[in-house]
């Protein structure tokens, strides 16, 4: 079927156009004064990579930048693999009792405030009198991208035809075989993606962390909200710049592994 | 090359089953049967099978034979419970009562990785991330195939279906028609003892999908295989099959031969959805001979050929096929033997329409009625052809009108 | 019984870790916000009693449960700070969805009248913002809306004004941030709904007669109205509870729930008022969220 051909009116590249500049435009200005010699922020003093050697000079951030990388990859691994898990459930397992809370349970941390999730979370550690840190925010972080995590691999199984798996079992395979077989490699550009939203959410949390952290154990999310609060400091600049050439490096990467995996027409949404 | 395995095997061959020894390698296209039937014996029983959806009556306690080496096809609206029907045999539904006896053995509670038939999908359900060698080897892999023995029957399947040369591709770098031939390829690969068709050929164009009937046709007399297909298109099933079933609601309404299912249905609702039909509703007048005079409601009388079965009812329905009612200008000359039987409706010409091989006629009664009439169009200049308004004689003959009793 | 029921035996054996997981580390963790809430303040640590103990068994939980006091939902109501950071939050949220629908209701139209093959690239564009660090991007405006930033620079360059205007801790900068951080969740189920629906109904509406703005509102329009739905909730409940775009980029004078849910657990440490607040907030998300609910239920059975 051909699909009529959009016309593309001035209104409608214009309110694009704009639209995209006012996603972007901000970002670009922070990575551009990132390299600016000056140590006044707003002043253009020529390029400079000092505030990189500066950042790495920082024990403190490299710290808590460390740790922050330990606990995105640790969580968004487990929340990976219990994110997908119930994503199989969900799509998969037609009707069984306590669905709708299962699915519940997993759509409302979406859209919950973390204000509420942290300080439940912080509730239940103190509970449980454990001890505050890495585990503790680890968890936390799982918990919350597990549901991101689920989201995007349901959606992957809802729109694969049923009869594929139909036809594994036709040909021999039981369901596990044919799920594995089958419905798995053609899900994997969802999981990879889901891994990448999970590794970045808890990559940028501040609040979660803030609430479920313990005392010398802050992630660099933490540590740039702190120094924020304070006013604009071109070392910030510098650290951002490279969390989002980070972030950029795992999207590029986990594409293309993505596309190596599946090579069939559909790819995955980044979403 | 070897001989059949003389014992009841239900399973494919190859396909491992601890409870019984492995058949012997079968020849590299083989026939289907991989046990000896008893001489009336079908090679699928269904047996009184029934399946709900819900509140909905999907299949109705049909049941069916079909004998081994058959092209049978399940013909019907849809929603008539045709697909159901095929997905019990494949086992993806499981009936909620009746048998599915295949040979001797009840396989109606047996999950579709364990049954010896295969399935082809309407949508072919090619795996998208496999190439054309590892979809139609798919199936043997399961089996626990040796895989030099897999690569052989997978050129074997490849040749089957001429293929040569795609074996490396993907199922998306493939023509429609090619993913409908790496599909009958995967689904026969395994040799199973049926192959069930859910439309095959549905996605097809119309060119390709006559061609493809040939083939599946030809392909299906040199592999000796039982074919069940399912279809909704009543061409392709005349064409394909040996035999019919036509289903509405969940039953069977008939089955039978093509030639049966059109020349003799038995009951209005087959006459009706297998091609084109005029009926008209009358009491049963006198007997005389092998005749009937029906007088229908129109006030007409007509002659019609008692069935061999004899008519018992008083109110019954004459069916005749629009070509085999004729036009003339005027009575047509009177045979002595026919002058009575012949039946004549005069009429005048409301429609016309020319559909190239044929044209048809649409002639109005003045009783009311319409009568549908279909003209071969024999010569290339119109001489013989009809205007609207015209006032024409319909007739036919006795012999051509079909009887229903319902 | 079907394949698809002998599919979902296993499926449903999978989903038993990620169920206990999300009871353990989801509802359990509600249990004990609800029940901090109904106790009473204490100078300690942790700070609130009674605390929970199992220990003890069912007659310290039978003392426990007599000691649970609603005095802090009653500070809560009588309290103006917190009637009013909580009319706020309200306002706030309902302010910023009505911007982000009039600003992200042209964009997905665009994006939807693209040509076919642009679409996935200006969809790709609208995601990957989202992608990147969200306190990152209220930086970034923190950067552009400082005293002697880009923006002022630029509007004292173009003689608009002239003296610097403060844009940081005020309103207008916290809804630059919101908007900003939103869009995307906007965007993307507006342009879903305006995506798939058929150019042809445009071209029948006109056909009968409708100009090309008529045409809109009376066709476009109402049948975009679930993605305005989806959209509109799916900013709304999460900005109900914003905490650090308030914080960085609004003035210090008036607070949001989720800031005063801040304030005191973290400057305070009154625990069981930081829980009533929580306890509060979710009762105000609920109906918006049992809204959404039945909204991606009933697309989700229209066949979307």
């Amino acid at each position: 079927m051909t699909r009529r051909v959009n016309r593309i009116s001035p209104f409608n590249i214009t309110s694009l156009a704009l639209g995209l500049a006012f996603l972007y435009l901000p970002i670009v200005i922070l990575v551009i004064y990132s390299f600016n010699a000056s140590r006044l922020v707003t002043v253009w003093g020529g390029w400079s990579l000092r505030w990189y050697t500066e950042f790495f000079n920082d024990r403190a951030m490299l710290d808590a930048a460390w740790m922050s990388l330990r606990v995105a990859a640790v969580s968004a691994t487990v929340a990976t693999l219990l994110g997908t898990l119930a994503a199989i459930g969900l799509a998969r397992g037609e009707r069984f009792k306590g669905r709708s809370l299962f699915s519940g349970m997993l759509y409302a941390p979406l859209v919950m405030p973390e204000v509420i999730s942290g300080l439940s979370l912080l509730l239940l550690f103190v509970a449980l009198s454990a001890e505050r840190g890495f585990w503790t925010v680890t968890l936390a972080h799982t918990t919350l991208t597990m549901c991101f995590v689920t989201v995007v691999v349901q959606s992957r199984l809802a729109s694969i035809d049923r009869s594929l798996e139909e036809a594994a079992m036709d040909l021999g395979c039981d369901p596990v075989r044919a799920f594995l077989s089958v419905t798995l490699p053609l899900i994997v550009p969802a999981i990879v993606a889901g891994w990448m939203l999970a590794f970045t959410l808890s990559l940028d949390d501040v609040v979660i962390a803030s609430f479920t952290t313990g005392p010398g154990s802050a992630t660099l999310p933490i540590r740039i909200y702190s120094e924020v609060r304070l006013g604009v400091k071109p070392q910030i600049n510098a650290i951002c710049t490279m969390v989002i050439a980070l972030i950029a490096v795992v999207i590029v990467i986990a594409s293309f592994a993505s596309k190596l995996s599946s090579s069939q027409g559909e790819s995955a949404a980044p979403l | 090359m070897t001989e059949e395995s003389p014992e009841i095997t239900p399973k494919a061959d190859g396909i491992a089953d601890p409870a019984k020894p492995e058949p012997p390698p079968q020849a590299p296209v083989s026939p289907a049967p991989q046990f000896e039937l008893a001489a009336d014996m079908p090679l699928l029983r269904i047996e009184g099978v029934g399946k709900t959806f819900g509140s909905f009556r999907a299949v109705d306690r049909l049941s069916l034979d079909i004998r081994a080496g058959e092209f049978f096809a399940l013909l019907g609206p849809s929603g008539c419970g045709k697909t159901t029907l095929l997905r019990m045999l494949a086992g993806f539904e499981t009936p909620d009562e009746g048998r599915i006896l295949l040979g001797a053995k009840d396989i109606a509670q047996v999950p579709p990785h364990l049954r010896p038939v295969n399935m082809m999908f309407q949508n072919y359900a090619l795996f998208p991330h496999l190439s054309v060698r590892d979809n139609i080897a798919f199936g043997l892999k399961r089996a626990g195939m040796a895989r030099d023995e897999i690569a052989t029957r997978v050129a074997e399947m490849v040749a089957l279906v001429k293929l040569e040369g795609m074996e490396k591709r993907k199922p998306d770098q493939l023509s429609g028609g090619q993913k409908q031939r790496v599909a009958l390829a995967r689904s026969l690969a395994r040799r199973p003892q049926v192959l069930l068709l859910d439309e095959p050929l549905a996605a097809l164009d119309k060119k390709l999908r006559e061609s493809t009937q040939l083939e599946l046709m030809d392909l299906q007399r040199r592999l000796g295989m039982t074919f069940i297909i399912v279809t909704h298109d009543q061409e392709e099933a005349m064409t394909m099959a040996s035999r019919i079933g036509v289903m509405d609601a969940g039953r069977l309404e008939q089955v039978a031969t093509p030639r049966e299912l059109y020349e003799a249905p038995h009951s209005r609702w087959v006459a009706e959805f297998i091609g084109d039909v005029n009926l008209f509703d009358g009491e049963v007048g006198w007997r005389e001979n092998n005749r009937l005079l029906v007088t229908t409601r129109e006030g007409v009388t007509l002659a019609v050929t008692e069935p061999r079965q004899r008519v018992t009812k008083a109110t019954v329905c004459v069916a005749i096929r629009p070509e085999k009612v004729k036009l003339s200008r005027r009575a047509p000359v009177s045979d002595a033997a026919n002058t009575h039987a012949i039946n004549r409706l005069e009429g005048v010409v409301t429609d016309v329409s020319y559909l190239g091989g044929l044209t048809a006629y649409k002639v109005k009664l003045e009783s009311g009625a319409v009568v549908r009439a279909s003209v071969a169009n024999t010569a290339r200049l119109d001489i013989d052809a009809y205007l609207a308004g015209q006032r024409v004689m319909a007739w036919f003959a006795p012999d051509d009108c079909m009887v229903l009793e319902q | 019984m079907s394949a698809r029921s002998i599919f979902a035996r296993p499926a449903r054996l999978a989903a038993i870790a990620p169920y206990l997981w999300m009871v353990l580390f989801f509802l359990v963790p509600f249990g004990f916000v609800l029940k901090i809430s109904l106790s009473q303040t204490a100078i300690a640590q942790p700070p609130y009693v009674p605390l929970f103990d199992l220990t003890a068994g069912w007659a310290a939980i039978k003392a426990a449960l007599s000691e649970l006091s609603l005095d802090n939902f009653k500070l809560l109501v009588s309290d103006s700070l917190y009637i009013s950071s909580y009319l706020r939050s309200i306002f706030v949220a309902v302010t910023s969805t009505a911007i982000l629908l009039l600003i992200g209701y042209p964009i997905a139209y665009g994006m939807a009248r693209l040509p076919q093959r642009w679409q996935p690239i200006a969809m790709m564009l609208v995601i990957v913002p989202f992608w990147t660090s969200f306190l990152i991007r209220i930086y970034a405006w923190i950067n552009i809306l400082q005293h002697d930033g880009l923006l002022n620079k630029m509007l004292l360059a173009l003689h608009i004004v002239s003296t610097p205007v403060v844009w940081l801790s005020t309103d207008t900068a916290m809804y630059i941030g919101i908007v900003y951080s939103y869009l995307p969740f906007m965007i993307l189920p507006l342009y879903a709904t305006l995506a798939k629906m058929d150019g042809a109904l445009i071209e029948a509406a006109s056909d009968l007669g409708a100009s090309p703005g008529r045409a809109f509102w009376l066709v476009t329009f109402p049948l975009s109205l679930p993605g305005v739905g989806a959209g509109a909730l799916l900013c709304f409940i999460p900005i109900v509870g914003e905490f650090v775009i308030p914080d960085l980029l609004a003035g210090s004078g008036s607070m949001m729930i989720g800031q005063t849910l801040w304030l005191e657990f973290f400057t305070n440490k009154d625990w069981p008022v930081a829980s009533a607040a929580a306890v509060a907030l979710l009762l105000l998300l609920i109906p918006p969220l049992l809204l959404y609910d039945r909204l991606q239920r009933r697309t989700l059975r229209g066949g979307g």
